[in-house]
């Protein structure tokens, strides 16, 4: 399916009508690490150089989670020899003293989970046994943790906890759009949290920051298409956001996903690694489900967190530093020994750069 | 990430579906997407069914594309 979206043919023709189009240089941002790959994989951010220049944005949740939430769930494992769920691209993600990885090889109990409701139907099975679901993600996940917390209410279960970094994109962008310094010229936005938040959310980036704004998919051609319309907005000095990524997108986006997330989760203040703490930009339990909460449950004291002192991930997640910037850089930190979280994910703009670009800057 | 998925039955209960992806069946709930019929396209991600996908619009923005190529050439 969507074959057409990868050929070739399409892909010369758009770059010819970009660069005929591009004048003069451009800064835009992608806000999803899967963008960032398909840029990379494709050779779109070097065919189209310098003219147009391609930041990448903190669009990789498991990225700006805080070292904080990561330490208190490698604590958690570690200590009270409790069962752990995460997704799998936690597993590696260093916190200040091991990865919910090495807390496992030392005895730890954590499970990768392909869906939130795997936590639900262990808890269910084994209603002696407390469970904790380690909930990382965006708008895209955010809604299928929430019916899995409304199913574990629903079943009864008193042994499912969810501790939650789950982050929300429109208040991130918001940071990104008043800071002066990164000035960009136009947003590519993230596809698959668009398909449940819809391009609505985003209005207010055209109108009230004037940054034109495309809701792209994740194939060669899709993000070609973006960058075009961004130059089309440009031109005609008329920033709106557009759905680039139509065959899933919707303006409403998917208004029962979005009703069962504000169901059981509610805005609250979240650390982002790189962009510190933004306003409403997590999600906490609402006091209907305030019993399923790991952190009014379980009163962990921690030690302050400690990054790695040469680490600049946080730089990179706001574009202010390129991963090449980085003294540890396909040196001390690699795919294999990752000490920054960007390297870890598939999604992580360290590893992009790492496996399909290394730019000297 | 999330992926294209066909599906092929729901269970009585109308929460849950068995998708087909290239050829793979999975079990995948359809709580997000309660409207999913048999037949549907939908974008799957952790396990949910989180939106549909629209092979007509997919093909009409390809054939556009064609054409404004042939324009330009």
């Amino acid at each position: 399916m969507f074959e057409g979206f990868r050929r070739a043919d399409l892909a010369e023709k758009l770059v010819t009508r970009i660069k005929e189009k591009a004048k003069k240089h451009y800064k835009f941002m992608e806000v999803c690490g899967t963008h960032t790959v398909t840029m990379f994989r494709y050779g779109i951010r070097k065919v189209l150089a310098p003219n147009i220049e391609l930041l990448s944005g903190p669009g990789c949740p498991v990225c700006v989670t805080d070292q904080r939430d990561i330490d208190w769930v490698i604590e958690f494992a570690s200590r009270n020899q409790e069962l752990v769920f995460t997704f799998g691209d936690m597993m590696r993600v260093p916190g200040s003293k091991q990865t919910l990885f090495s807390a496992r090889e030392n005895g730890g109990m954590v499970k990768i989970a392909y869906s939130p409701l795997d936590a639900v139907e262990f808890a269910d099975k084994n209603r002696d046994e407390t469970v904790l679901f380690f909930a990382v993600g965006f708008e895209t996940t955010s809604p299928g943790i929430a019916a899995s917390v409304k199913e574990a209410k629903k079943r009864g279960l008193k042994n499912l906890f969810v501790y939650s970094a789950m982050k929300l994109i429109p208040p991130a962008l918001k940071v990104l759009a008043d800071d002066p310094e990164l000035a960009l010229d136009g947003l590519i936005l993230p596809g698959h949290v668009s398909t449940i938040i819809g391009s609505k959310s985003y209005e207010f980036l055209a109108r009230d920051y004037k940054i034109p704004c495309v809701i792209t998919g994740f194939e060669p051609i899709d993000v070609l298409m973006a960058i075009e319309a961004l130059i089309d907005q440009i031109d005609k000095g008329e920033p709106s956001v557009e759905i680039q990524y139509s065959r899933v997108v919707r303006p409403d986006g998917n208004p029962k996903a979005i009703e069962t997330l504000f169901e059981v989760f509610e805005p609250k203040d979240s650390v982002w690694r790189g962009l510190g703490t933004i306003e409403k930009s997590g999600l906490g339990l609402m006091d209907e489900y305030k019993e399923f909460d790991a952190q009014s449950k379980f009163h962990l004291k921690l030690p302050e967190p400690k990054p790695h002192k040469n680490c600049i991930c946080g730089e990179v997640l706001k574009a202010k530093k390129k991963p090449e910037d980085c003294k540890l850089f396909a040196r001390a930190c690699t795919p294999d020994n990752p000490v920054g979280a960007c390297m870890v994910s598939v999604e992580g703009t360290c590893l992009a750069h790492y496996r399909y670009g290394r730019e000297r800057s | 990430m999330g992926i294209p998925a066909k599906i092929v039955e729901i269970e009585p209960d109308g929460m849950m579906a068995t998708v087909d992806i290239s050829g793979n069946r999975r079990r995948i709930s359809i709580m997000l997407l309660p409207e999913a019929k048999v037949g549907d396209w939908v974008l799957l991600h952790t396990g949910f069914a989180i939106q549909f996908v629209d092979e007509q619009t997919a093909n009409e923005q390809i054939k556009l594309l064609e054409e404004l190529g042939q324009k330009d050439v």
